[in-house]
């Protein structure tokens, strides 16, 4: 699919942002109109064409063996890129608490967390490089959050993100209050530095390494940033988006299964 | 950082290896290391690097240990993994989000129905159906995982005892497992890599003569039970090897992000089935059993008794599933009623094997044209997930394991990462063993129960 056939980003998200964002707690009246025949087929299919998505390219097969003549149609949200207060849940609880503590050493809350996310249920702090230990030292230490475990970090590769390609994602854990937070930080592929949080949770030493090893983010102050799944001596980063998955073409009774890269995709 | 460094588990650069002197152990030659080690030029007090694994039969799977011994002490140990790594997560990223369990089920493959759940936990939460989901197909995912739970820690248990040389204890133990593996087989169809929990719901009801087949299991397993506490719990020989051995305290735990039966035998009965609630298990009674002991010896006692809360927990199923009756796609169905989501085909076994149902078949070739569009749809291209990210946690046999699944609105994950309890216990190896008896190893990595499946994923 050509850049021409992808839905308008900014569009898009105009669309999501003018609709209500669907917070982590449903009105309990939105359930119970669901009623007993609230999981019906054409009731959920309702619920579908309703829901704020952009749909493109329903007709027009270039290039392609698919005549079933949706091939390029697109059912597109785009992710929430910035949540309003209130979040909903315990998740304004726990961004006053980190702000409060921020600012006990003189750090505003947005000079360390960029935006805010709460989208599924989910918080997510999407936290300046610079300002992540300080940002995980706060939720490991901080009595209102307590964050004693980090579930350690998960890399995802972004090549279209300018300036922002690869992200790394931390889930945190309070066992004290029983909740859970998710840390994200994103680096250029230029300058692909993260401050290593193995000061802060020790459990994160492996975790670092294997999203070096696969993604090429280097955790800066890791105690020995080496390959760990794959050989040592191996090149390229293999869960990055441009390396390739390889495999080759299966020959099964006259018929050949070409490799899963270049099997037909619909996107 | 170039890939010029040597490994850092190695704890040693080439030169420096170079340097010493090296013996290969290739069998029969014993004799020949034994007089080096006894020889006059060897100092007193010289460490002695020892490279245990990947292949060797009490390391619990290619797991490879460098160890630095002072006479019988370990200085230090370097677990080395990788020897497993099969890409899983990023073959994900070339399927549809159905057959991204096919994928992830392989991972940690004691434990198959776990990372189904988890990962499928994860797409329900991304599609926003985690409360569509059939309760019928919920009561089936607790009793699967409760199963697999019980062939997972046996999985555990038994392998320990044949590590210290109790072949018995492994013997019992393997013959109680392969009653769970059977109650599985009976279910999906496999042994092990099962593809039973999809998104939606499960892919298919339980055959006739499950329940029965459960409930028979349920019976007949005291007497085994009984063996095996009898066996264990009090043999001198393995609780010697076992009691205050591996100590790894609260504190440690949370430093090294360690749970599951590890923390619990800490004594803090952290359990997300109970503290973050998942396909309905804040409906079971069922108990989390700690003890304080943070030793080898714990860890198995935690093990044996949350093998009693899953036939607790099996019991409970069953008896919801023989009140609901039989099921259907219409009456009480496994899968959620949505065509645009849910795998239409009901499976059954025809003449020439398995495949969709002769109703299935008849509905959708002569009596519904929209039910074979939605059947040709999902079957080719799958279905679309919004754009987002979703992490699902949920109480493994081993700990939490986790699911990170990124969607960019298409039809295959954009990314999906398992954070596996294996891979994150073993960080804690060194935690527990360094300073110990070389012997005390083998009973201490028994007890963190890695499998290095989930760990090289």
């Amino acid at each position: 699919v050509s850049d021409a056939e992808q839905p308008p980003k900014a569009s898009a998200e105009q669309t999501h942002g003018s609709e209500a964002p669907q917070g982590p707690n449903p009105p309990a009246d939105e359930a119970a109109a669901a009623g007993a025949d609230g999981d019906l087929p054409v009731r959920l299919g309702q619920e579908r064409l309703n829901a704020p998505v952009v749909r493109t390219g329903m007709f027009g097969t270039h290039g392609t063996p698919d005549t079933s003549g949706f091939g390029l149609l697109r059912v597109h949200r785009a992710p929430l890129l910035d949540s309003p207060r209130p979040y909903g849940s315990y998740f304004d609880v726990v961004a006053d608490a980190l702000g409060n503590a921020l600012q006990a050493d003189g750090l505003g809350f947005s000079d360390a967390v960029e935006h805010v996310v709460a989208d599924r249920g989910e918080l997510t702090f999407y936290v300046r490089r610079e300002r992540l230990p300080e940002v995980a030292a706060k939720l490991r230490d901080d009595p209102e959050l307590r964050f004693e475990l980090c579930s350690g970090v998960s890399g995802v590769h972004y090549p279209e993100d300018t300036g922002r390609e690869l992200h790394a994602v931390y889930h945190m854990l309070s066992i004290t209050h029983n909740r859970r937070v998710r840390l994200e930080v994103s680096v250029p592929d230029a300058d692909p530095h993260v401050p290593s949080l193995v000061g802060v949770y020790p459990t994160c030493n492996w975790h670092e390494r294997e999203t070096w090893d696969f993604f090429g983010i280097i955790f800066d102050g890791h105690p020995s940033l080496t390959r760990i799944e794959m050989p040592d001596d191996w090149k390229g980063h293999p869960q990055r988006k441009d390396y390739p998955l390889g495999g080759i073409p299966v020959e099964y009774r006259g018929a050949t299964v070409p490799p899963p890269e270049d099997r037909r995709h619909y996107s | 950082m170039s890939s010029g460094m040597p490994h850092a588990a190695t704890g040693a650069t080439d030169a420096e290896a170079a340097e010493g002197r090296v013996y290969t152990v290739g069998g029969e030659d014993w004799e020949e290391i034994v007089a080096a080690a006894q020889s006059e030029d060897f100092e007193s007090g010289e460490r002695m690097v020892v490279n245990m694994g990947p292949q060797h039969p009490s390391t619990h799977g290619v797991l490879r240990l460098v160890l630095t011994l002072e006479g019988e002490t370990v200085a230090e140990v370097r677990p080395a993994i990788g020897y497993l790594h099969t890409g899983i997560e990023k073959n994900m990223e070339y399927r549809t989000w159905t057959q991204g369990v096919t994928f992830c089920t392989r991972a940690d493959y004691l434990m198959p129905i776990f990372n189904e759940t988890a990962y499928c936990l994860a797409v329900e939460r991304l599609l926003g159906i985690e409360d569509k989901v059939p309760e019928r197909a919920q009561i089936i995912r607790v009793l699967m995982m409760e199963i697999n739970r019980i062939s997972s820690h046996l999985g555990g248990i038994a392998p320990m005892g044949l590590e210290l040389g109790a072949t018995t204890i492994y013997t019992q133990g393997a013959r109680w497992r392969e009653r769970t593996l059977d109650l599985l087989e009976l279910i999906t169809g496999l042994r092990m890599n099962h593809a039973f929990i999809r998104p939606g719901g499960v892919s298919q009801d339980l055959p006739p003569g499950a329940l029965d087949a459960i409930r028979a299991f349920l019976d007949s397993s005291q007497p085994l039970v009984r063996r095996l506490h009898a066996l264990i719990d009090a043999n001198p020989i393995f609780v010697g090897r076992n009691k205050d051995i591996a100590y790894l305290d609260l504190e440690g735990c949370m430093a090294l992000g360690v749970t599951g039966p590890i923390l619990r035998a800490t004594g803090l009965p952290w359990d997300l089935r109970k503290s973050q609630p998942y396909c309905g298990y804040e409906t079971y009674d069922f108990d989390v059993p700690t003890v304080d002991t943070c030793d080898a010896y714990g860890r198995y006692l935690i093990r044996m008794r949350e093998m009693d809360e899953s036939m607790k927990i099996m019991r409970q199923c069953v008896d919801r599933l023989a009140a609901r009756g039989a099921g259907g796609p219409e009456k009480d169905p496994v899968m959620i009623r949505d065509a645009k989501i849910g795998w239409p085909a009901a499976l059954s076994l025809g003449p020439d094997g398995l495949g969709p149902s002769p109703e299935h078949i008849a509905h959708i070739m002569g009596q519904s044209m929209e039910a074979l569009i939605h059947h040709f749809k999902i079957i080719t291209e799958g279905f679309r997930v919004p754009a987002g990210q979703a992490y699902a946690a949920i109480e493994s046999p081993r700990g939490e394991l986790g699911a990170h699944v990124v969607s960019d609105g298409d039809t295959r994950p954009y990314r999906v990462h398992l954070r596996d309890p294996s891979f994150t216990h073993l960080q804690a190896v060194a935690a527990m063993c360094e300073g110990g008896m070389v012997a005390d190893l083998i009973p201490a990595i028994a007890s963190l129960d890695p499998v290095m499946g989930g760990v090289d994923r």
